[in-house]
């Protein structure tokens, strides 16, 4: 099976390991191209953005204006806040090289001369990872300066670490430059788009660090090859991480198309006490949750999880068995978003609050079968009413959590349903050991 | 009380500031050394990260106020950091927040009367395939449950 962005090979985080497997040989070969050969090879691939909307990276790089007197710049989005996601850390864990070698690849096709890579302040220790591969990278030539004569062309580029302080909002990516900009994380409104007005009002684009370390491979083995991996319309590899009520949770690189069961059952070992599934939430925590009963036949890429009514978002995958409390998550999710929403825009202000509230009401045994209608107007009235995608990420899980489990909340509100141990299964788990027997 | 960056600290600002076209911009970072430096961010702290930047008082007071990993009162030696996000949750997160509250008697953000512990219920940090997790400081403690998070609590001296 194809590995792109984790090889698997000992010891790759080193820089001798990467060099000896053809590292920074992409950059090379890259060089050779013009910056339009790139960015059209990108777009052939068929590569879609790894960090949640799944847009064409190519045609993404294509909007940067080729004739400006501004400086352009490229943001590499590793602030992973979505609750499910925990994929980034593994790149710049596992590889970080290959990371910087497309960072150096994406600079030369959109005209970039400096890069900041943005990572979020509690991966301190990933940020101090990164670093270390960024200063190597840098003593040997392979970025900055002296790349000049490294590659023996004339074009240099910088790639900066800005690390993030603690907010979920700086994950999008206008909120993200302002945080670099050193403001608060507050979104801007599009248009004008990063590629027109982004950082200090320059030409920016963004992408995720998974897009990103794709890059190499892509130019390395050429667009035909990558979009013949997985499904055709979302090629690719993609790091899965799952979490929750499965026996051995992480992150896996699978391709683009397995299928979800397959996920679940053969690659993370199934779910502990083989207890059935009640619900999956797909991409991330804020992607709509499909019902256990709808996960067969389901594969993971951006056009089938459409349409069963979900979305890849980060591929973070989120499993909950039949003894789970649905009401307490889903009272967890909203006060997640309560807490993250930066406060601009009114409707995802006060409706994350209102949310947050009227399930906590149903919580404490207040509840009737119109909060549940009132929950989904309120989140009606939040989606696509704000600034940024933030209002719409807490508005799906309430509103398709509910109509889709409207049956389990009814029995909530009625006070008839009786959990007995809800969302207590503990791991104990020293690499991938099963935790069934734990549990009893 | 003054505040006053030292020699080395004033280095690294310097190193930050050259990463950006802007001084703004390397305002959080100036902000993270100055509360290695302090411990947390007070007014004076503030008046002098304006100071060294050359930027407006307000700039700082705006970005410290907004980014939760900012503390602008003191927190304990150890600062512990309980994720109770939903892949935590699903997993014994409560059960692990709850006992922490109970063994050092603080509730969310409260500091220990002898300034050892503070606690803090976080959002998720990015570990939720070892969840449940913790945070010591800037540590990460993952594949947990609530005897070993005691056992961890107890070998912080």
């Amino acid at each position: 099976m194809e590995k792109i962005v984790l090889p698997g090979i000992p010891d790759f985080n080193q820089i001798e390991i990467y060099l000896a497997n053809g590292g920074f040989e992409s950059a090379r070969k890259a060089f050779a191209k013009t910056p339009d050969e790139i960015i059209d090879e990108v777009k052939k691939s068929g590569l879609r953005g790894r960090g949640g909307a799944a847009f064409s990276a190519g045609l993404k790089w294509s909007f940067m204006p080729k004739t400006t007197d501004k400086p352009k710049y490229l943001c590499i989005n590793g602030d992973e806040s979505e609750p499910g996601s925990f994929k980034d850390r593994q790149i710049f864990e596992d590889n970080p090289f290959q990371l910087i070698e497309g960072a150096i690849i994406t600079c030369y096709a959109i005209g970039a001369k400096v890069a900041y890579l943005y990572i979020r302040g509690e991966y301190n220790k990933w940020v101090k990872l990164m670093q270390k591969a960024v200063e190597e990278a840098y003593a040997r030539g392979f970025i900055g300066e002296k790349m000049k004569e490294t590659y023996g062309i004339d074009f240099s580029c910088d790639l900066f670490i800005h690390k993030g302080a603690g907010a979920y909002i700086c994950g999008e990516e206008s909120s993200l430059m302002n945080s670099i900009e050193g403001l608060r994380g507050y979104p801007r409104v599009k248009p004008p788009f990063p590629a027109q007005r982004g950082l200090w009002g320059c030409p920016t684009t963004i992408n995720n660090v998974e897009t990103i370390t794709n890059i190499p491979a892509i130019i390395k083995n050429g667009w035909e090859w990558f979009s013949k991996i997985g499904a055709p319309k979302h090629p690719g590899t993609i790091l899965f991480g799952i979490s929750g009520h499965v026996n051995k949770p992480g992150v896996y690189e699978l391709p683009s198309g397995t299928l979800l069961t397959d996920l679940i059952y053969n690659v993370a070992g199934g779910v502990p006490g083989n207890k059935k599934i009640k619900c999956v939430i797909p991409g991330g925590s804020s992607m709509p949750p499909l019902r256990g009963e709808q996960l067969e036949g389901v594969r993971m890429d951006a056009e089938s999880l459409k349409e069963v009514g979900s979305a890849i978002g980060t591929g973070g995958v989120m499993v909950m068995d039949e003894d789970t409390n649905l009401l307490k998550v889903l009272l967890r999710i909203s006060h997640f978003y309560h807490h993250e929403s930066c406060g601009q825009c009114t409707p995802c202000r006060e409706g994350t609050g209102w949310m947050e509230k009227i399930l906590h009401r149903i919580d404490e045994g207040h509840g009737t079968s119109e909060d549940l209608d009132l929950l989904i107007r309120v989140a009606n009235n939040i989606e696509g009413n704000t600034i940024c995608a933030l209002g719409d990420a807490a508005a799906w899980p309430v509103k398709f959590m509910i109509t889709r489990f409207r049956d389990e909340f009814e029995k909530y509100v009625k006070k008839d349903i009786s959990i007995p141990v809800p969302n207590k299964v503990h791991s104990m788990r020293e690499t991938a050991r099963p935790l069934a027997d734990l549990h009893k | 009380m003054e505040f006053k960056f030292t020699e080395e600290n004033l280095t690294r600002i310097e190193n930050a500031r050259k990463k950006y076209p802007t001084a703004l911009a390397a305002v959080m970072e100036t902000v993270y050394i100055a509360q290695e430096q302090n411990g947390y961010i007070s007014n004076e702290v503030m008046e002098e990260i304006a100071n060294v930047l050359s930027i407006d008082k307000v700039n700082v007071l705006s970005v410290v106020t907004f980014y939760t990993m900012y503390h602008t009162k003191p927190m304990g030696k150890y600062h512990i950091q309980v994720c109770t996000n939903v892949s935590c949750m699903l997993r014994g997160a409560y059960e692990i927040f709850d006992g922490v509250k109970e063994k050092l008697g603080l509730d969310h953000m409260q500091v220990s009367a002898d300034s050892k512990f503070s606690l803090e219920e976080v959002e998720c940090m990015g570990a939720c395939g070892y969840a449940p997790m913790i945070a010591v400081n800037e540590e990460y403690f993952e594949n947990l449950n609530k005897e070993k998070v005691f056992e961890i609590l107890d070998s912080l001296k």
